[in-house]
C-alpha cells in the first residue's frame, strides 16, 4: 500500500507560511495596486525574503531545493488571494529562472541565478509575438551571427516581468536559420536589460493582473555575445516546449487557487447575506452552486498535484498530465468565479468586493501558456486521436 | 547565551471547535494545528535576541503528543536551534501543574539563561504553565511582556496594565511570558522550513504525571437570542433601562 494523499510535511509549512503571509500582507493591499495598476517592489522584495523565487533550484544556486508539489501549494495560496503576486511569483520561477537553471551552463547560472532567486531582479520569457501567438512557429524574430555576436531584431508581446527596474533581463527565442529537414531553426538568448538595441516597454489598461508587469520588448540590431547563447544553437524549440509543460503546472495552481478564493468568499458572502429572512445560502439554487465548486475544486486539487508529483518523480507522464491540470484548473477556477458572483448578485460587480477582481483575473488563466483550445488540441494528440 | 522557549501546539484559531463524545474534550479530526500564537511571539522573541547578540542558542520544548513535533519544526523553520518533545499519550489529560512539571523535568538538565514562554496558550486559557514553572524552578517571573531588553545580565521589561505601562526589571534567569505586540513574529522561510525539515527533534517519553485537577465537562457557548425592539426614540428609554436592570441584569 503506497497510495497516500497526505501532504508531505515540507509542504505542509510551506502552505501555513505562504498562507498567513498571503492573508496579513498581500491581501489588505490588493485592490489598491489592482486599482492603480501597480507593481509592488515591496511586496516582491518580502516574497523573496519569504523564499518564494527559486523554489526548486538547489541551495547552491541561491535556492530552497524544494519539491515542485511546494511550489505548486505555495502559488495555489498566493492566488487564493491575488492574482497578481501569484502571476509575478508563477512567471518568475517557471519562466523566468527555469530554462536558466535547466539549460543555462555554469557561467551563466553562477551569473543570474543568485540575484534572481533573492526576487531582487526577475527574469522575462519572450516567445510571443504579434504575429506568433498560439502559434509559436510563426516567430519572426531573427538573431544572425557576426563574428563572435549575435544580432537580434524583432518584438515580443505579453511579456511577464520582462520591463521596469526590476527586471534584470529577459531570455528570447528567436530564429537562427533552418535545419537540416528545411523548418525554421530556433535558438535562445540572454538579453541583459540596457543592453543597446533592447528596449522593454510596460504594457498598461489591463483587465487583470493588473498589479503584475506585463512587456512590450522591442530589438533592433541588439547586440549579444556568444556566451549568452542559452545551451545550444537550435535547442530553441525544445527548450521553449520543456518550459511549457513545466510552467503549465504554475498555471493550473493558479487556477486552482482563484478557484479556491472564489469559492471561500461566495460560501462567506452567501451565509450572512439575507433574503426572504433566511441566508441566500439555504436557498437550493446557492447551495448546489457551492457543492459543485466545492467538488470540482477537489477533483482539480488531485489532478494537478498528481501531475506535480509525477513531475518530481522525474516521470515523463507528468506532460500530460500538465496540459490536462492546466486546461482543468483554469476552466473550474472560471465556473468558480461565475458561481461566485452571481452569488455575490449586484455587489459582485463592485470594485468593494474582492470576487469582481477574482473574476477579472480568472480570464487570462484560459489564455496564457497555451490556451483551452491549443491545450485539446495538444490532449487529443497526447491520447492519440489523430493517429491512424 | 541560551535561551529555552517553552511551545505548545493549539488548533487554529478560525478551526470550528467541535467537542468529542466524551464531553470533555474537543474532538481533534478535522483540526488544522498550529504553532500557539503567543508562543510565537516568545520564539520571535529569541531569536531576536540571538540575531542581536550572536552566540546564542535557542531551544524550544513542548509537552503534548507526537503531533506537536510540527509545532517544534515551525519554531525551527522560524530559526530555533534545538527542539525537544516530551511525548505524552494521544488523549492524555495533563492539568498545567503536569505540563509544568514535566518541562521542568527538561529544563533541569540544560542550561539556561532565560525561559521565554506565551502569555497563555489560546485552547485552555488557563494562563498558567509559564508561572508554574518559574516557581517550580524557584525563578523569578514576569508576564505579559510587550517589550523586553537584556543588558548587564539583566532584564528590562515592560507591562501594559489597565490605563498604563509597568516597567520591571529582574536578574537572569527569570521566566518571561509573552504578549501580544513584543515583536512581529516572522513567517517561516522556505530556507527555514527546508532546515527544519533536517534537523532532528529530541524525543522523549513523558513519565505519567497525575493530573491534580478534573475536567467535568466542556459545552458550547450558548446560542444568542434574538434581541428585543422595545420602542422607539426618547419614550422607549425608561422601558429600556428598566428590562436592562430587571430582565437582563446588566446595569
Ligand atoms: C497577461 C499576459 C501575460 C503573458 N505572459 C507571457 C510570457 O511571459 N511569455 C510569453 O511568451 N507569452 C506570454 N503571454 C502570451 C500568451 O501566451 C498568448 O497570449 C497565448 O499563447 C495566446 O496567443 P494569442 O494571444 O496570440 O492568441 P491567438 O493565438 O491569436 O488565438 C486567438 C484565439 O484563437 C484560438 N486558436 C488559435 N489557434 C487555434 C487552433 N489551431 N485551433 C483552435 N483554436 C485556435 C485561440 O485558442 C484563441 O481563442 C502572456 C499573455 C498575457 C495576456
Amino acid at each position: 500500500m503506497s497510495l497516500n494523499f497526505d501532504l508531505p510535511e515540507e509542504a505542509v509549512m510551506i502552505r501555513d507560511s505562504v498562507r498567513d503571509f498571503a492573508e496579513n500582507v498581500i491581501r489588505p493591499k490588493a485592490k489598491e495596486l489592482d486599482d492603480q495598476e501597480k507593481f509592488s517592489p515591496e511586496i516582491t522584495k518580502q516574497m523573496g525574503e519569504l523564499g518564494l523565487f527559486g523554489f526548486c533550484i538547489p541551495e547552491e544556486l541561491g535556492g530552497n531545493g524544494c519539491k515542485y508539489l511546494s511550489y505548486m501549494v505555495a502559488v495555489e495560496e498566493l492566488a487564493r488571494v491575488d492574482g497578481s503576486q501569484a502571476a509575478t511569483v508563477a512567471a518568475h520561477n517557471s519562466l523566468g529562472i527555469g530554462p536558466i537553471y535547466f539549460f543555462g551552463n555554469d557561467e551563466q547560472k553562477q551569473k543570474y541565478l543568485p540575484q534572481l532567486c533573492t526576487g531582487e531582479k526577475l527574469w522575462g520569457f519572450g516567445l510571443t509575438e504579434s504575429e506568433a501567438g498560439s502559434d509559436a512557429g510563426g516567430t519572426k524574430t531573427k538573431a544572425e551571427k557576426q563574428n563572435n555576436d549575435w544580432i537580434i531584431n524583432g518584438s515580443k508581446i505579453f511579456i511577464t516581468n520582462a520591463s521596469s527596474d526590476a527586471c534584470l533581463g529577459v531570455t528570447v527565442q528567436a530564429i537562427t536559420g533552418s535545419r537540416a529537414d528545411g523548418k525554421k531553426e530556433y535558438t535562445c538568448f540572454l538579453v541583459e536589460q540596457g543592453t543597446p538595441g533592447f528596449e522593454a516597454k510596460t504594457m498598461h489598461e489591463k483587465m487583470m493582473w493588473r498589479a503584475s508587469i506585463t512587456s512590450e520588448l522591442f530589438f533592433e540590431n541588439c547586440r549579444v555575445p556568444d556566451a549568452n547563447l542559452l545551451g545550444k544553437k537550435g535547442e530553441g524549440f525544445h527548450q521553449m516546449l520543456d518550459t511549457l509543460d513545466r510552467g503549465r503546472l504554475s498555471i493550473a495552481a493558479m487556477g486552482l487557487g482563484c478557484a479556491q478564493g472564489a469559492y471561500e468568499l461566495a460560501l462567506k458572502y452567501a451565509k450572512e447575506r439575507k433574503q426572504f429572512g433566511k441566508p441566500i445560502s439555504t436557498f437550493q439554487a446557492n447551495a448546489f452552486k457551492l457543492a459543485d465548486m466545492a467538488t470540482e475544486i477537489e477533483a482539480a486539487r488531485y489532478l494537478l498535484y498528481r501531475a506535480a508529483w509525477l513531475c518530481d518523480q522525474g516521470r515523463n507522464e507528468y506532460k500530460k498530465l500538465s496540459s490536462m491540470a492546466k486546461l482543468y484548473c483554469s476552466e473550474v477556477a472560471h465556473r468558480c468565479v461565475d458561481h461566485a458572483v452571481q452569488i455575490h448578485g449586484g455587489y459582485g460587480l463592485m470594485k468593494e468586493y474582492d470576487i469582481e477582481r477574482f473574476y477579472r483575473d480568472q480570464r487570462l488563466l484560459e489564455i496564457g501558456e497555451g490556451t483551452s483550445e491549443i491545450l485539446r488540441l495538444v490532449i487529443s494528440r497526447q491520447i492519440g486521436c489523430y493517429e491512424k | 547565551m541560551k535561551i529555552l522557549v517553552c511551545v505548545k501546539q493549539v488548533p487554529d484559531t478560525e478551526t470550528r471547535i467541535k467537542i468529542g463524545s466524551d464531553k470533555k474534550s474537543i474532538d481533534a479530526t478535522d483540526i488544522n494545528w498550529i504553532l500557539n500564537p503567543y508562543d510565537e511571539y516568545a520564539v520571535e522573541e529569541a531569536i531576536q535576541i540571538k540575531e542581536k547578540q550572536g552566540d546564542t542558542i535557542v531551544t524550544v520544548i513542548s509537552v503534548g503528543p507526537e503531533r506537536s513535533v510540527s509545532a517544534l519544526r515551525t519554531a525551527v523553520a522560524m530559526g530555533a536551534d534545538e527542539a525537544i518533545l516530551v511525548k505524552t499519550d494521544d488523549d492524555a489529560y495533563l492539568d498545567s501543574l503536569a505540563v509544568a512539571k514535566a518541562l521542568v523535568s527538561v529544563i533541569k538538565e540544560l542550561e539556561f539563561d532565560l525561559i521565554l514562554c506565551g502569555k497563555q496558550a489560546v485552547d485552555d486559557d488557563n494562563l498558567q504553565v509559564g508561572p508554574m514553572v518559574a516557581e517550580l524552578l524557584e525563578l523569578p517571573c514576569v508576564t505579559f511582556i510587550a517589550d523586553l531588553k537584556l543588558e548587564n545580565g539583566k532584564a528590562t521589561a515592560k507591562r501594559e496594565i489597565e490605563g498604563g505601562t509597568m516597567v520591571i526589571e529582574t536578574s537572569l534567569p527569570a521566566v518571561l511570558t509573552a504578549e501580544k505586540g513584543l515583536n512581529e513574529p516572522r513567517y517561516p522561510a522556505l530556507r527555514g522550513i527546508m532546515m527544519a525539515k533536517r534537523k532532528p527533534i529530541d524525543e522523549r517519553q513523558l513519565q505519567y504525571i497525575e493530573p491534580k485537577i478534573d475536567v467535568v465537562s466542556v459545552e458550547y457557548p450558548p446560542t444568542r437570542k434574538g434581541g428585543k425592539i422595545v420602542g422607539e426614540g426618547a419614550e422607549a428609554v425608561p422601558e429600556l433601562v428598566k428590562l436592562l436592570k430587571e430582565e437582563a441584569k446588566v446595569i
